[in-house]
This record gives structure tokens, sequence and C-alpha cells, in this order.
């Protein structure tokens, strides 16, 4: 029973950071139709810019008020945001809209490996620790063990993105005109909405919602280059499974997937590396639009 | 001149030419060719699937598969001989290409990428946790022999790179042969319109399997001799950013020359080797601006620059004329 | 006696609240020229897309030749003698007229495509280029898709269905698209060249003109129903016709 208990917490502290490294990917390919391969190359500058926003904090005296650094990881995720994400769309991604699906995956390649090798010049090769966010919070009980308090902050913070960008996406009267795009980007148009206005927004959320991930994740982990890599594949599979361009699907994905590899973790570590990727293949088999049918797979 | 103009010509003249660099060339230019060329194979397999409308990102997975074939029959059966190892690459690689073939044959674009992806990230994920295989650390590859003769030193290395230019200009004739005959030319319909394909009365998942499988021996072929070259393997064969080296090199490329697949395949690892030692971490850098270059300007590959493309255009001209 | 080649018995087809076909029966014999009329969605693409296995009907059979080929995919539809020619004409867009008969060709040749021997075989040319000329198109051998005029392209796509002997071939809008003074010139064409091996036709029309002068028999369409089966002259005059199909006042 307390096995059970710790599978679920540890795979709900999973599946939340998960969803909140996901949810960017899907929402960029369900407004744009594109699969962001540079997704897991932009958590990583989240990731980045947060363990310098944080390390300067910490160096101009943030000892006084250290929750103040949770405020400089989220001006860092913004910068990143308003930076990065127009730039690409306008500068690189809109010249190839009109060709092949497949072609706009191979292009966000490229940008994944320039981005890579950029972020290596402007931060070096060596891994970057910024803790104290992490530490701030404490620890927690829960059963017979100790969490770190930060992990449940990670669940409430998915758990508020997930709902906001729910509300906004089906409550608000621009969401719905985003939903409309996503729906039918020929019939938008000729509506009067400007596509491309909703696209650099689109993507440009899409990209803060990455950095976001990174931002969170920072503090956990010794922030070094070749973090993306490993990501951006563990979002692709959250998003297959739960259905390409469904934010519900992200959620769901990353869930069963945060169980599945806390359940591989503690009943077959054997399994952990691929159990994964096993569900992905599983699901494109046997029901490719993934558990929320958004977009229709290409399957003949 | 018509026999040089002939396939079988042009393979001869690209052997000799190969085997003379080979033997100029000081040994860590004959290494990275050598791995060039088997990186090549694998690229070149994924064209055959890109002429059929679909771009794996996972043939990382018969790569693994070669290498890891050949790991385990030197080191555990003692059998070292490479003709022979490669003939248990291809019948391995081509196996499971038949398997998975059929399967991801009916899927396309994305999800095809994906599915392909996947695959290959599994055996990944199995690899690195068996330790009883080296776990992440992987294998070493005892050394090649030759049909008996054991080679060391200078000698291995050229004796391995000889039998791999021999491999790869079979391999470019056979597979030349094969986008020219009118299979070949069925798959470039299906990339076009595969409705019309399918209402013409062929079989797409067929086509597209065949296509799957020589590209599954290929990447096997290519696993081989890079192990035995590197004489390591490990999982990282396996893993998707190895995957993604060869689907840039096919799009570098391109599907209308075989010399540009291999001519691709080496400007990477030079690219990699000197901007590793003069400029370190840009190498990514610069092939992602090329990539980007490349989609943008170039859609169709280097291969569809005149020079590269010289033996499309004379096909064209004797239609009527010859029988190549 | 002529012998009934193609049967439609009893179809039933809905789309959702759409009914697409409904309690539709075709007998035809081996030889004839028939054409389907009716306004947009009133069925006959859709028993076009039934015959050729696109889509399957809800109930209902289709039998060729004496075979049940109702659930029959497009391509074991092809292999059984049947095919079709496309509204919008369905060509490989990244090729010549050469390249997309030599396709053809391969695919429906007498033997099963070649792994090795060159598509572009002096034999193979010399074939494709016979049928190209039949069709009158051989001119256009070495232009893009993209290059041609509606009524080439149609040609084209029709050539490229004839490969293999066929016994029925179904024409979507053979004509339209095509430029006035071209339509008789292409239908007499194509008629003859069908007849001439012959292959049992039927073709969708929205031309009235080319309806009468070419189809022995009509069936026109309605709300998935087929409300008149007759020869042109009559079947015009059908006031249920003038109605529903062609909107001619009585």
């Amino acid at each position: 029973m307390d096995l059970i208990a710790v599978i679920l917490v540890d795979g709900l502290i999973y599946g939340a950071w998960l969803f909140i490294v996901s949810v960017g990917l899907t929402l960029v390919f369900g407004v744009l139709n594109i699969l962001n391969m540079a997704h897991g190359s932009i958590y990583a500058m989240g990731a980045y810019a947060t363990a310098t926003a944080v390390g300067a904090y910490f160096a101009m005296g943030g000892e006084a008020f250290p929750m103040g650094s949770y405020a400089a990881m989220i001006a860092a995720t913004l910068i990143v945001a308003i930076v990065v994400g127009p730039i690409l769309e306008i500068f690189l991604l809109r010249h190839f809209y009109g060709r092949d699906e497949v072609v706009l995956v191979l292009v966000t390649y490229g940008l994944f490996l320039i981005l890579e090798d950029v972020m290596k010049l402007i931060w070096g090769v060596d891994p970057l620790f910024v803790y104290q966010p992490y530490d701030l919070l404490g620890v927690v009980e829960f059963g017979s063990l100790y969490y770190v308090t930060y992990d449940f902050l990670v669940i409430g913070i998915s758990t508020s993105v997930g709902l906001l960008v729910w509300y906004i996406l089906n409550k608000t009267k621009q969401g719905k005109v985003v939903l409309a795009v996503i729906h039918d980007r020929e019939m938008s148009q000729s509506m009067g909405v400007n596509v491309n206005k909703i696209f650099v927004i689109s993507f440009t959320a899409g990209v803060f919602l990455a950095a976001l991930g990174g931002a969170l994740t920072a503090p956990m982990i010794s922030v070094s280059p070749g973090i993306s890599v490993n990501v951006i594949i563990l979002a692709f599979a959250v998003v297959i499974i739960g259905g390409l361009g469904s934010i519900e699907g992200a959620a769901i994905g990353a869930v069963f997937v945060g169980i599945s590899r806390a359940a591989s973790v503690h009943l077959l570590p054997e399994a952990e590396l691929f159990i994964i990727y096993l569900v992905m293949a599983g699901v494109l088999v046997f029901r490719p639009e993934g558990l929320f049918q958004k977009t229709q797979a290409r399957k003949i | 001149m018509i026999f040089l103009r002939s396939i079988w010509g042009s393979a001869l003249l690209a052997l000799i030419i190969l085997i003379l660099c080979g033997l100029a060339l000081p040994e860590w230019a004959v290494f990275l060719v050598t791995i060039s060329l088997s990186k090549g194979l694998v690229a070149l397999g994924l064209v055959a699937l890109m002429r059929g409308g679909l771009v794996s990102f996972g043939q990382g997975l018969y790569f693994c598969v070669g290498a890891y074939a050949a790991g385990f029959m030197a080191n555990w059966f003692g059998i070292t001989d490479v003709f022979l190892l490669t003939f248990i690459g291809v019948l391995l690689s081509g196996a499971m290409g038949a398997i998975f073939g059929p399967l991801l044959a009916t899927y396309r674009g994305i999800f095809f990428a994906m599915l392909s992806l996947s695959l290959s990230m599994i055996l990944y994920g199995v690899l690195s946790k068996m330790s009883v295989i080296g776990g992440t650390d992987g294998l070493n590859i005892a050394a090649p022999t030759f049909l008996g003769y054991e080679p060391e030193g200078w000698e291995l290395g050229i004796s391995l790179y000889l039998f791999t230019c021999v491999a790869t200009v079979l391999a470019g004739a056979i597979m030349r042969i094969f986008f020219d005959s009118q299979r070949g030319l069925i798959s470039l319909a299906i990339r076009d319109n595969e409705l019309r394909v399918e209402y013409l009365g062929a079989s797409v998942r067929k086509v597209i399997s065949i296509n799957y499988i020589f590209a599954a021996v290929l990447g096997g072929v290519g696993g081989v001799i890079s192990g035995l070259a590197i004489g390591h393997v490990d999982p990282e064969y396996s893993y998707w950013t190895t995957s993604g080296e060869f689907v840039f090199v096919a799009i570098l490329s391109g599907h209308l020359s075989i010399a540009a697949v291999f001519i691709s395949s080496i400007v990477l690892e030079v690219v990699r080797s000197f901007s590793n030692l003069y400029f370190p971490n840009t190498w990514q850098l610069s092939l992602g601006v090329f990539l980007l270059i490349v989609i943008f300007v170039l859609p169709k590959g280097l291969g569809s620059l005149k020079i590269l493309n010289r033996n499309a255009d004379a096909a064209d001209k004797q239609d009527t004329k010859e029988t190549p | 006696m002529t012998e009934v080649l193609l049967a439609a018995e009893n179809i039933h087809k809905s789309f959702g609240a759409v009914t697409a076909a409904k309690d539709v029966n075709v007998s035809m014999p081996k030889g004839a020229v028939w054409s389907l009329i009716g306004s947009n969605g009133a069925g006959k693409t859709t028993f076009v897309n039934m015959v050729t296995g696109y889509i399957k009907p809800d109930q209902g059979r289709i039998m060729f030749g004496g075979q049940d080929i109702t659930s029959f995919s497009p391509r074991e539809v092809t292999k059984a003698g049947i095919r079709r020619s496309f509204q919008i004409p369905q060509l490989c867009g990244e090729m010549n007229v050469l390249e997309n008969m030599l396709i053809s060709l391969s695919i429906n040749g007498d033997t099963p495509p070649s792994f090795w021997a060159h598509a572009k075989k002096k034999q193979n040319v010399e074939q494709a280029m016979a049928v190209l000329e039949q069709f009158r198109i051989a001119d256009h051998r070495n232009r893009l898709i993209g290059e041609l005029s509606a009524g080439v392209r149609k040609l084209l796509d029709i050539a490229m269905a004839m490969t293999g002997n066929p016994k029925v071939m179904m024409l979507d809008e053979p004509t339209s698209g095509v430029a006035a003074e071209e339509k008789y010139p292409i239908m007499d064409l194509v008629i003859e060249t069908l007849k001439a091996a012959k292959v049992t036709i039927i073709f969708v029309e929205h031309d009235m003109d080319i309806v009468t002068r070419y189809s022995e028999r009509v069936l026109a369409f309605y709300n998935g129903q087929i409300i008149a089966d007759d020869a042109p002259d009559q079947l015009l005059a059908d006031p249920e016709v003038k109605r529903y199909v062609t909107g001619t006042s009585s």
C-alpha cells in the first residue's frame, strides 16, 4: 500500500514536470503545425537564463530576501520568451510555412543544432548550480518519506499553468480565436483573423512554457550542455501519447508517463529507460491520434 | 567513354580514386574517410526511403544492431572475419527491416518519423540497462580479420578502408541501379501522388516496405563497419541524435546523386573534426546553419547541383539510345 | 443476350445525415457506353468511388463479372479490371508526361516491375510512346505536368488508367475544365480508343451535349437515388429529370 502511494506521488511529481515541459510543444503544434525539435533547447535556455539570473540575484545581496530568487526565475523566463520567441518565428520559421510539415521538423532540427552551440558559446560548457530555490522551501513529510517541498510547488505550478492555458483557450475571446486558427487556418484567415499575429503570440507562448520548464528544473539539476537532448524526446513521447495539439492530452499523457516511469523505477528498474518509448510506440501503433483526438494521424 | 558513363564504369572510377586517396592520405584521414563512408551507407538507406516520401528519424536502430552484432560475434564467438561479420549484419538488419517495414509502411509524415524514432529509442533504453553487455559503457570490439589476414596498425586501418571502399562502391552501384529501375521510378511516383499509384494497381505499402528493408540492410552494414573501425560500440549508436546525423547527411545530399550522399557524409565528419580542433563548440552550429541553407536554397540537396547530377542528365538524354 | 458485366445491387450509403446512395441498382452489359448525370451532391461520384473501392457501401453489393467486389480496395479493383479517371487529373506533378506513362506501364505491364531493368530502357519508352501516340499527346512527352493544358492532362489521366487492358473504364467528368472547342475532339478520341479496345464505358458528365452525343443510356441521380434510366433523348425529356437535374422548365 505504501509502495503504491510512493509510486503515485513520484509519478505525479514527475508527471507534473513532464506536463510543463511538454505543453508548449503541443500548443505550438496545434496552432502552427510545427513539431518543434528545438523545444528542448529552449527549455535549456530557460534553465541557463535562470541559473544566471538567480546567481546574479544572490551575488547582488539577495540572501536578505531569498524568496526573491523566484521572481528572478520568472523574470529570466519572460526575457527568454520575449526575446527568443518572436525572433525565431518572424525571422526563421515564417519563411518555411507552406512547406511539408516534415520539412518544418527538419528546420527546427537545424535550429536545435544551432542553439546547442549558441548556448555553449554564451554560457560555456561547465555545469552551473543554483540550488537555493530548491532548498528554500524545506522538506515535507509524506507517509514515511521526506519529499522536498519544491517538488510539490512544481505540481502546483504545473496544475495552474494547465488550468490557465485551458481557461485562456476555451473561455476568453482571444483564446477562441486561437482555437479557430487551430481548427481551420484558412477559414479563420478569410474571416479576418490576423493569423500572423496569432502565430507569433502562440509560438512565444510555447517558448515561454518551454523556458518555464527549464527555469523550474534549473534548481534541481546541474545545468549543463546536453540537458535539452533528453527532454525533447520525453516531450515527444508525452505529446504523441496525449495527442498532438491537445492540452488535455498533454496533461493525461504526462501523468501516464510519470506514473509508468515511477512504477518502473520501483518495480522493474531495467525498464526505466525504455518504458516511455515503448508506450509511445504502442500508442502510435494502436491509436496514432493519441488519447485525445485533435489531429488526424497521417496514416494510409 | 560509354563504359565510363555507365554505372559500373563510374563505380570503378570511384573505387580507383578512393584507393589512391587512401594510399596517399595520412592515417587519421583514412580513418575519417572510413567512418564517413560507413555512415554514408546508412544515409544512403535513408535516401531510399526519402525517394518514397518518408523521413526516418530512427535509422540509428540498424546502425546499432550492426555494430552490436559485430561486437557479439567477435567477442563471444570469436568470429572476426570482416566479410562474415558484414554478412551477419546484413541478415540481422534485413530480418528486422522485414518485420518492422510493413508496420511502419502504413504511416506517413511526422508519425512515420516519430514511430521510427521511438523504435530506436526502445533499443537504446534496453541496451543501456543490460549491464551484461556493457550497459551505457558498451563493448569493445576485437580487430577485424580479412579472410585469414590479421593486419595491425596502419595495415589494419588501410585494409578496413579498402573493404569499406569496395562495400561503398558496390552498395552505391546497386542502389543506383535500383533507383533507376522501374521500381525506383514507382517510389518517386509514390512520393508525388500516392493515391494515383495505388489506383494504378501497385501496393504502396509493399514498395515502401522494400525501400525500408534496403535502408535497414544499409544501416546494418554501416554499423558493422563503423563498429569495427572505432573498435567500440555503445547504446549511443541508437540514440536519436545519431539518427539525426544520418538525416542531416541525407537532406544535405538530396536523392538525386549517390556520390552526393558520401560527399555530404565526409563534409559532416570534416566539419566535426576541424571545428573541434580550431573552433570548439561550433560544429553543431555550422551543421545547423548548413542545413537551414540547404532546405531554403537547395531543397533538392547538393545532388541537385549540375556537377553531381551529370549522370541523371545523361540518362535522360539517352533514353531512346542506350540500355545502360 | 448481352451478359451483365458490372452490377450494383441495393446500394445504400450515408455520411451522417446525408444520404449519398439509396436503393441504387445498376446492371450494365458488356460493351455498353453509359453516362451518369445529376447535380452536385446527387451521388454520382460516390457511386464511382464505391465501385472502385475508395469507399464501402453501408448495404448492398457490387458484382463484377460474377465476382463480389464490394470489399475490394482500389488496388484490387484495378487489378480486377475496372479503371477510373479523375475529375481533377491525378498525375505525378514532379515528373514529365513520359515518366508518368512509364510508371503506369511498369505497374500494369506484362511482367511485374523490375528491380534492375532501367525504367527508361528503349523498349519501355517505345511502349509508352505508343500509348501516348494513341491518345495524341506524344508531342508533350518531355513537358512537366504543370505546363500542360487541362485537355492534355485529362487525356494523360485516361491514358494512364488504360494500361493493362481494363474491361471497364469509369470517367469522372472527362470534359470538365476543358476548353469548349476541345471537348468534342477529346471525347471522340477517348470513346473511339476505348471502344476499339472493347472497354465498357461509364462516364459522369454535366454537359448534356456530351451526354446525348456519346452515351447509349443515361442514369439520372438525385439525392442518392436513380430517378430515371433511359436513352438520352427520352431521359432528357422526362419532366422529373428536367426538374431535379437539368433545371430546364418543361
